[in-house]
């Protein structure tokens, strides 16, 4: 019965609960407005970490910076795989994502107008070693590949369960299953982190409680870090093994979902407090 | 010696065929193969470490899942020891699963995966007796640590294990098994109350495909789809009573969602499905139709005239013309082939329709492209099939005449009467009898009927759902309600009237097709309940409820219907498991509308509770409009 995984999702070589990734006193300003204050975090392996925040906390200006879209002004994100320390801050983005640092989006980006599978079969571009000649003719060795990288792909279609909708161009699915789509094409990268930039966003609650068991199911089967911006508390505190809460550009909180949700500063942050007038 | 069993028949056909294709299941997007060795050695093992684990002749595995080649394997494995299989609806709310598998003294369930174990779990507390719960489907039950937990192939190695130490131990059982041992139980639908427990053998199982097989032989090279629940006796019979006997080859699909897809990859020679999937497929085609071009529509219409007609010459069982023939061919090569091809229709030799009535629009329907479709009648407690239509010489009115080996008559009270090897042995509980349902080795369906002149059955209705029209005739309801579903626009109809001065019905719509035929006519709308109170849905729906008014006798004429703010559930205890509705119930629960609905009033708010699958509520408030048709 081959219903277990040919491959594992993971790409890191990490054992779970070693140090993964390190952000250090990264401060990022666009003109006079500091986005982030000197931010620093550890993401451990095969955890799940929730950043949380009001809006304009900064979440998502920290999670370009890990995937090489803004380059902050001060501090450095450390990254570890096969037994090696990467500067994530000095490198373009594309080099981020072959180390396996993979990402999805708070809007949608996909290719609309191709079927799920060749947007899922993209997403293992960074993989696929073939040149324009031998790919083009589509023989031997570029064959195999692409055979090998469909079975990969097939994984997790599986694992996402969008069987019934492999052939079905992107741009014709519900926005629900869109997002999921999305989520295989992080996925397809074969990542050793995963970034999530609100996946639930705009969901009803049925389709909230399937991309949360997929979420834990990728960390549970597969052991991929995820790191999440989520802003359903319900959500966060179930899944989440760390929470790190940001407010106008600063960490103010951070631990496991019940030591944040007593904080005193969280609760500041999030229901504001009666100012004092003297 | 002729196999009595179904481990036998197994055996057999391993013997016979061997190395050919037995089943196939679309997995990773490929369609992957089972040879007939294999199939026997994954019910060997399977068996074998179900022996290891404690598994005797006296007891029950419950099976849960959908069809996959392992709910097969867990059914033979638990045969192969002397044991009986049971299988369970996957949609089975808790305590219903509770019920079953307590009443059914069930030692091992196998599931399919997360869900199914994460249900189980739940009830773990209330159910005593079950000792292991195997899955076989992995994904997101890694950290599980119930030490009653079992991955399916750990099973099987147990079972590889306990074969080299017990070398002959299975031929031995296999061989031990009697036709009259108990193959299944199998869960009547009960339109009333908790399920019942039929005791099904594996004598009447074979018998009844032996019968259906001698009608339509299908052969070993043609192929099945098997995607209805196997809980199902439809599904028992065609996927392990005739497959085993015949030897064709069945395909599982990748997940229910893709079952009509992968359908058409397959092209299967036979189908059996209940009137819910023809009536789907047809309103499949009329959407389709009417989102296609002018010119596709004109042929399109024009082509099904003629194949009416043709359908019409051929139930009347005479020659078509010459200039028919040649029409037909035409419409054949530029619309009939097309649409068979997509439903996968293209290679059918028969299909059947059973578990209810089929309404006769579609079946003439079917009939007109040329799809040779039959109406099967049986139940549960007589394994499945009793009366079918022949090739040839098709009624839609009736059901058919009796299989071989079946003899079929009418008691004086109206009731049909069955007799046959097929026929149960009582069910399964305290006392394992069959109470009232077999009197001296007759078993009462509880169908009212009657022969017509050329020997066929037809079948009226539930004996206790036929109603007294207001002018003292005798009528179905469901004739009634089938009418109103053709329109491709109606899910569900429930037609009150017997007590009452006139017709009135409570509709369901279709909210996949009225919501697409909303959208194409720019009508907004939110929920179901918003679309189902749409003043141009109410026109939509009234429309098609004219039309079937117009086939009516007079005093069967619907006068007034309200379209429903929910869709009918058999979560709900409103439909059964199979989809039949649950005629009194409904009629209790929505006691207030039927009420209004024979007042005065236009309107009625209703505010109900409705369930969700995972136990949770909600309440719903709203006012339905009730549409009221000129009498004539």
């Amino acid at each position: 019965m081959p219903r277990g995984f040919s491959h594992v999702l993971n790409s890191s070589t990490l054992a779970p609960g070693e140090l993964q990734m390190k952000v250090e006193d990264v401060q990022l300003s666009f003109g006079g407005v500091m986005a982030l204050a000197g931010v620093s975090l550890e993401v451990y392996q095969s955890e799940i970490m929730a950043i949380i925040g009001p809006n304009g906390a900064g979440k998502t200006s920290l999670l370009n910076c890990m995937s090489g879209l803004y380059y902050p002004q001060q501090g450095r994100i450390l990254f570890y795989n096969e037994g090696k320390e990467h500067v994530l801050t000095n490198l373009r983005p594309h080099r981020i994502a072959r180390l396996g640092v993979a990402r999805s989006f708070q809007n949608i980006e996909l290719f609309k107008h191709m079927t799920v599978l060749d947007n899922l079969m993209l997403g293992r571009h960074v993989h696929l070693k073939s040149g324009i000649f031998s790919g083009g003719l589509y023989w031997g060795a570029a064959q195999r590949e692409e055979v090998r990288h469909r079975r990969f792909v097939e994984d997790v279609i599986d694992l996402l369960e969008i069987e019934s909708i492999r052939k079905q161009a992107v741009g014709t699915l519900s926005y629900g299953l869109q997002k999921r789509v999305e989520l295989g094409r992080a996925l397809a990268l074969q990542p050793s982190i995963l970034v999530l930039d609100e996946p639930m966003a705009g969901m009803n609650s049925e389709e909230k409680e399937d991309m949360a068991r997929f979420v834990l199911d990728i960390n549970e089967e597969h052991g991929v870090t995820v790191i999440i911006i989520e802003h359903d508390m319900g959500v966060v505190m179930d899944i989440s093994d760390h929470v790190a809460v940001l407010d106008f550009g600063r960490k103010i909180a951070y631990g496991t979902p019940d030591e944040v949700q007593q904080d005193a500063a969280v609760i500041q942050a999030y229901l504001g407090t009666s100012v004092e007038r003297g | 010696m002729a196999a009595e069993t179904f481990p036998q028949l197994l055996v057999e056909r391993a013997r016979e065929y061997g190395d050919r294709t037995a089943l196939r299941e679309k997995d990773y997007g490929i369609w992957q193969s089972v040879s007939w060795n294999e199939y026997l050695e994954h019910a060997r093992h399977f068996s074998l470490g179900l022996i290891n684990l404690g598994l005797t002749a006296q007891d029950t595995v419950a099976i849960i899942g959908d069809n996959r080649p392992e709910w097969i394997y867990a059914e033979l494995g638990a045969q192969a020891a002397g044991a009986k299989g049971i299988g369970i609806y996957q949609d089975a709310v808790v305590r219903e699963m509770i019920y079953i598998i307590t009443h059914a003294r069930v030692k091992f369930i196998v599931v399919e995966d997360q869900e199914q174990v994460d249900k189980i779990l739940e009830m773990w507390h209330e159910l005593s007796g079950v000792e292991k719960v195997i899955y076989y489907d992995p994904k997101g039950l890694r950290n599980y640590t119930e030490p009653f937990l079992l991955f399916f192939p750990e099973v099987e190695e147990m079972g590889k294990a306990y074969d080299a130490e017990h070398p002959g131990l299975f031929e031995e059982l296999v061989a031990r098994g009697k036709g009259e041992d108990i193959a299944i139980l199998s869960t009547t639908s009960g339109t009333t109350g908790n399920p019942k427990l039929a005791m099904i053998t594996h004598q009447n199982l074979i018998s009844m495909g032996r019968n259906l097989m001698s009608v339509d032989p299908l052969q070993p090279e043609d192929r099945f789809v098997s995607f209805l629940p196997m809980a199902w006796i439809g599904e028992q019979m065609m996927s392990f009573a005739c497959s085993l006997q015949r030897g064709f080859t069945l395909h599982f699909p990748e997940e229910p969602e893709t079952a009509l897809f992968n359908l058409r990859e397959i092209a299967p020679q036979a189908m059996f499905s209940p009137p819910r999937i023809w009536e789907d497929l047809v309103s499949r085609v009329m959407v389709k139709i009417e989102d296609s071009t002018w010119l596709k529509r004109r042929v399109y219409r024009w082509a099904m005239k003629v194949g009416y007609q043709m359908a019409d010459v051929r139930f009347r069982k005479e020659e078509p013309g010459l200039g028919l023939r040649i029409l037909y061919s035409l419409g054949d090569l530029a619309v009939f082939e097309a649409i068979k091809d997509h439903l996968g229709l293209r290679h059918i030799k028969w299909a059947y329709t059973g578990g209810a009535a089929l309404g006769p629009d579609v079946f003439r329907f079917f009939h007109a492209m040329g799809v040779n479709l039959k109406q099967i009648y049986g139940q549960t407690e007589a394994s499945g099939i009793s009366v079918l239509h022949r090739d040839g010489d098709i009624k839609f009115q009736t059901v058919g005449t009796p299989v071989p080996g079946t003899e079929v008559r009418i008691s004086e009270s109206g009731e049909i009467l069955l007799k046959s090897e097929a026929v149960f042995k009582g069910y399964y509980g305290s006392e394992m009898s069959a109470g009232d349902a077999l009197v001296d080795g007759w078993l009462r369906s509880g169908d009212a009927g009657y022969f017509d002149e050329d020997g066929h059955l037809i079948v009226i209705d539930r004996v206790k759902d036929v109603m007294t029209l207001h002018d003292g005739t005798k009528f179905s309801p469901q004739f009634i309600e089938n009418k109103l579903k053709f329109s491709p626009y109606v899910k569900e109809a429930v037609v009150f009237g017997g007590d009452w001065p006139f017709v009135s019905a409570i509709v369901n719509i279709d909210m996949e097709n009225t919501g697409k035929w909303a959208e194409n006519n720019q009508i907004a709308y939110t929920t179901y309940t918003d679309l189902a109170q749409k003043e141009q849905v109410y026109e939509l729906v009234r429309e098609h409820v004219e039309q079937a008014n117009a086939d009516l006798p007079e005093a069967a004429r619907i006068r007034r219907f309200l379209l429903l703010h929910k869709e009918l559930d058999a979560d709900d205890a409103e439909l059964t498991r199979t989809r039949k509705v649950r005629r009194n119930f409904v009629a209790q629960r929505y006691d207030d509308i039927i009420s209004a609905l024979y007042s005065q009033s236009d309107h009625l708010d209703v505010e109900t509770t409705i369930s969700y699958q995972d136990g949770r509520t909600a309440d719903i408030r709203t006012r339905l409009r009730i549409e009221t048709l000129n009498g004539r």
